[in-house]
């Protein structure tokens, strides 16, 4: 062990059964509400009313746990995840900022909680009243005309907006001659999957060796009037803006195509560039990345789609409107490419992001990216010191925006020490892993830390101290890296069941099967 | 600005320190890459920062506008259901390890990892299939997944599904598979509202990539068909997807056992408060082969084991199929789910266990029973449309009383009540309709209540 790993850390390690193993016949967690007895006689035995062979037979196998059996269990399992108030957590690409409490508290009011999607849009005015205005404040954050709130994840807003696209295309009769979308392979991949779920052909631009972004040549090249639109994220995850921006919307537009910006990035952007200005159609911020929203372990998220004047009759209904005295839910919009899911949307994490910025305001925004900014470069600065570490274009990007991608190929190739080690090695000194890219992985031996404007500077410093040490220990001995982790909740895992279908269990009752237990 | 409290290097000493390292004199020096040009050249018009305090009272003062379905009585349903939370599932899901966490390894995250494998497993456990997938947005969203897998899977066009499917979900299902999939609908009787297997018959055909059915439908009876429909599809190469609301299978058969190849639900019931429609969880099951398990678009948590004896790992199931790795060629997207959601209802279905399961779909067919007689009672109202067993929801018809569903329940908001929803536009042709939904959390007093509140209204 070296000088950096002075702090005794040991992840927890319970070796927890799962939930079906903790199983004890008879026992139960939890009294359901009961009839009463006046009602039960009335209704006599219900069960026999379903028919015969739709009566269930045999009760499903759950396993059998008494309240505080239960409780312990997961209790445990949250002891053995790593979250941002965990500690040093700079998984890139995700902006892992810190969730305010206050805005946790405010999202379970029961204000909110116990409230139906279908109740009388008089009983539910509070709510509706919060949507509204954060629209109005999504709109002043991205030059953008309207905002919907319903998509549920980055991947589903940029699905919307590929519909919208087609919707747009269809309405001009030019849906069936637009085939295609172009996208840049180091958007975020859902820039190719959700317009392809969308049923578009897509093309994908490599960035130039140079630049770090595609050569605007190369762009003019792939539009043509057979293109629907370009779909992309700028800010990209190395950090870099891609400046031909203008230059893209510019070609596209000429094109008779239609850009929409993926602002999964925003977070270096608050008050300093709004997409809506540059020129885009369509885009969409998450407000469980640069909006502070909690990412619950992967959901649920809200990413919430801005459109322009032009465009916003496409948006999905229904939208929040105001009357001058009433808010109302819109569903009269005969353009609109319909629901995208049910209902309006994750809710709580606009109330959650509301509160986030009322608490912050128009400086503290600003001030927010600012922060980003300078510890991005910060770390930048540490990082490059470290033997084994690079950071492609470099020369041509000496300073980045919300985060960068490092490289670790020089350590690979000199003493065989990849990502993939290190990454475990890393939890072994008490930090969350990290990110290594998006595929396809242009960048060799990835990495991609985001160190958002919640982070104070000595976790800056950590960070680069403990991968400092872990480079060393990968020049004098590598087999701790190699084998690691050592202190983390469990060791190596046997990843041969991801591909063997003889062997993968994605359901205990797949498990005892497969196993010979049952 | 004073220093943020969530920005612990805004403290002016520590951001000139910062720079000093960096290099830099300013600050804009690191904000070179983007073009003067276009860059906000104005102050942002949004309110001034507010302290904890003040934005508290604030919000809370909008909020109190809010008349919730605790301090009414609500009888809606529709997707979106009301349930009780046990304080458990509230507890867990606030643990701020699983509600800050998001996409670490599982040697930083074991944890979570562990909670979706059980996830999958109850509801494996439920639906009675051997594949389940991490958790997703919604019902509407899974049955569009569904009908995606399908697709892929027979290399066929078109799915086939009863006029009584959700139209909410049948929206989201159609502007999903626009392009790629056609729905087209098939008569259900008009007395007992069960599949009409003859229109069945004359609609399938070798361009079917699948039957869809859900049950207990959208209209709240049960379908009881499963195994004669099943059999109609997998004659014509179809598959047979099923779409549940997952309570309803503490006393209904799983459709693994009724013949289904697909199966998706919503788990919103299970320990999700309704959050204004912010509480979805669509789950996703399959069967367990290569065929149906390389169509998944989502996530895949299997089990494995780890260099020591005595731990579980886990790790995902061909990760090269979706689209993190595969982009466009996945022809299907996934990302950020409702792993949060999934944590909780893993936790619900442990405290419920196979018992209270049981029991508790037993309470809610009891009390919602005893509602449509009670409301069958009322002169003119005809509850239920449907000469077939129902679940927790119903249709109350009012064609016989004169009065508009808008009208009646605009009567039961008075009295403090909120009426079933308004389903006249969606199905014309059942006339002057609600569907109400009767639950565990409905005492004999809140439906006696309702029952007097309705016979006022209509009289």
């Amino acid at each position: 062990m070296t000088e950096a790993d002075t702090t005794g850390y040991h992840a927890v390690s319970w070796k927890e059964p799962i939930v079906h193993q903790l199983s004890r016949r008879g026992r139960r967690g939890h009294q359901v509400p009961q009839a009463e007895d006046e009602l039960r006689a009335a209704t006599g035995d219900v069960i026999s009313q379903i028919p015969e062979k739709m009566r269930r037979k045999h009760p499903p196998e759950l396993p059998e746990l008494s309240e505080p059996e239960v409780v312990r269990h997961y209790i445990r399992l949250s002891q053995e995840t790593y979250g941002v108030d965990s500690g040093i957590h700079m998984h890139g690409t995700c902006t892992m900022k810190y969730n305010p409490k206050l805005n946790e508290s405010i999202a379970r009011s029961p204000k909110i909680a116990d409230l139906h999607p279908l109740q009388d849009t008089d009983t539910v005015q509070g709510v509706l009243q919060i949507m509204y205005e954060f629209q109005k404040w999504l709109c002043e954050l991205s030059g953008m005309a309207e905002f919907s709130l319903q998509p549920r994840g980055g991947a589903h807003a940029v699905f919307g907006n590929a519909r919208i696209i087609r919707a747009y295309h269809r309405l001009n009769g030019e849906l069936e001659q637009r085939r295609e979308i172009v996208t840049t392979v180091l958007s975020h991949p859902c820039n190719g999957g959700s317009p392809a779920a969308a049923g578009f052909e897509v093309v994908t631009l490599y960035p130039d060796e140079e630049t770090g972004y595609p050569d605007i040549e190369a762009l003019k090249a792939a539009i043509s009037s057979r293109t629907a639109g370009l779909m992309m994220t700028d800010p990209y995850d190395t950090g870099i803006f891609d400046s031909n921006l203008e230059e893209y919307i510019k070609t596209v537009h000429e094109a008779g195509g239609l850009v929409a910006i993926d602002q999964a990035n925003a977070n270096s952007l608050l008050g300093r560039l709004r997409i809506g200005d540059a020129g885009a159609d369509l885009c969409h911020f998450n407000l469980h990345k640069s909006f502070s929203t909690p990412h619950g372990s992967t959901g649920p998220g809200t990413a919430a789609i801005g459109a322009t004047e032009e465009l916003s009759k496409f948006l999905p209904i229904p939208t929040v409107a105001f009357d001058g005295s009433k808010y109302y839910l819109d569903y009269d919009r005969p353009h609109s490419i319909g629901k995208l899911g049910e209902f309006y949307g994750v809710i709580p994490n606009v109330l959650r992001a509301y509160a986030w910025i009322m608490t912050m305001g128009a400086e503290g925004l600003e001030e927010a990216s600012e922060v980003a900014v300078i510890n991005n470069n910060y770390l930048i600065k540490k990082l490059l010191k470290i033997r084994g570490v690079s950071l492609p274009w470099h020369e041509s990007h000496p300073f980045r925006l919300q985060e960068a991608r490092f490289s670790l190929q020089k350590l690979e190739e000199d003493t065989g020490v990849g990502v993939a080690d290190v990454n475990r090695r890393i939890v072994d000194y008490g930090l969350q892993d990290m990110e290594t890219s998006h595929e396809p992985w242009i960048i060799p031996e990835p990495f991609t830390p985001e160190p958002p404007e919640t982070t104070p500077r000595e976790d800056l410093d950590r960070f680069a101290e403990v991968l400092d040490a872990i480079s060393q220990e990968a020049y004098t001995s590598p087999q701790t890296v190699k084998t690691a982790p050592h202190k983390a909740s469990i060791s190596r895992i046997d990843r041969a069941p991801s591909r063997d279908p003889e062997r993968w269990a994605m359901t205990w009752r797949a498990y005892l099967r497969k196993a010979g237990e049952r | 600005m004073p220093v943020h409290p969530y920005i612990p290097n805004s403290d002016p000493e520590t951001k000139r320190e910062m720079l000093k390292e960096i290099g830099v004199r300013s600050v804009e020096e690191l904000f070179a890459d983007i073009p003067e040009r276009i860059r906000l050249k104005k102050k942002l018009q949004l309110p001034h920062a507010k302290s904890e305090y003040q934005a508290r009272r604030d919000i809370e003062a909008i909020l109190s506008r809010n008349k919730t379905c605790g301090e009414l009585i609500s009888f809606l349903g529709a997707g979106c259901w009301p349930h009780y939370v046990p304080a458990v599932c509230d507890e867990i899901n606030s643990r701020s390890e699983f509600l800050t966490a998001y996409a670490g390894d599982v040697y930083s995250d074991l944890g979570r990892y562990q909670a979706f494998f059980e996830f999958q497993s109850m509801i494996g456990d439920l639906v009675a299939m051997d594949v389940v997938s991490f958790p997703w947005y919604s019902w509407g969203s899974v049955s569009a997944d569904s009908a995606r897998m399908a697709v892929m899977i027979t290399d066929r066009h078109e799915i086939l599904a009863p006029r009584t499917v959700s139209p909410d979900r049948l929206s989201v299902m159609r502007g999903h598979c626009e392009g790629l999939a056609d729905f087209k609908l098939v008569n259900n009787d008009p007395d007992s509202g069960q599949v009409d297997l003859e229109d069945l018959k004359s609609k399938i055909s070798s361009k079917t990539a699948a039957v869809y059915i859900e049950n207990p439908t959208s209209l709240g009876f049960v379908e009881s068909q499963g195994e004669e429909i099943s059999e109609i599809a997998h004659d014509h190469g179809a598959l047979f997807t099923v779409g549940v609301e997952p309570l309803s299978l503490g006393v209904l058969a799983p459709p693994g056992e009724y013949g289904a190849d697909i199966v998706c639900g919503e788990g919103q019931p299970l320990g999700m408060h309704m959050n204004y429609g912010g509480g979805l969880l669509g789950f996703l099951a399959c069967k367990d082969t290569e065929r149906f398990v390389s169509a998944v678009p989502h996530r895949l948590i299997t089990v494995t084991t780890t260099e020591r004896k005595g731990e579980w790992g886990f790790t995902y199931v061909l990760p090269e199929r979706t689209m993190f790795a595969a982009r466009d060629k996945a022809r299907s997207f996934t990302g950020t789910a409702t792993a949060l959601w999934a944590i909780t209802a893993a936790v619900y279905l442990s405290l419920l266990g196979p018992n209270g399961v049981r029991e508790l779909a037993e309470v809610i067919m009891k009390k919602s029973h005893y509602a449509m007689k009670r409301i069958s009672e009322i002169r003119g109202i005809k509850a239920p449309v449907f000469n077939s067993c129902h679940f927790e929801e119903f249709t109350v018809n009012l064609d016989e009383t004169g009065k508009a569903v808008s009208h009646v329940n605009k009567a039961l908001l008075n009295s403090g009540i909120i009426g079933g929803k308004d389903i006249t536009k969606e199905f014309p042709e059942l006339g002057n309709t609600a569907l109400y939904c009767v639950t565990e959390i409905h005492t004999k007093a809140d439906i006696d209540k309702l029952a007097a509140a309705l016979e006022e209204a209509v009289r």
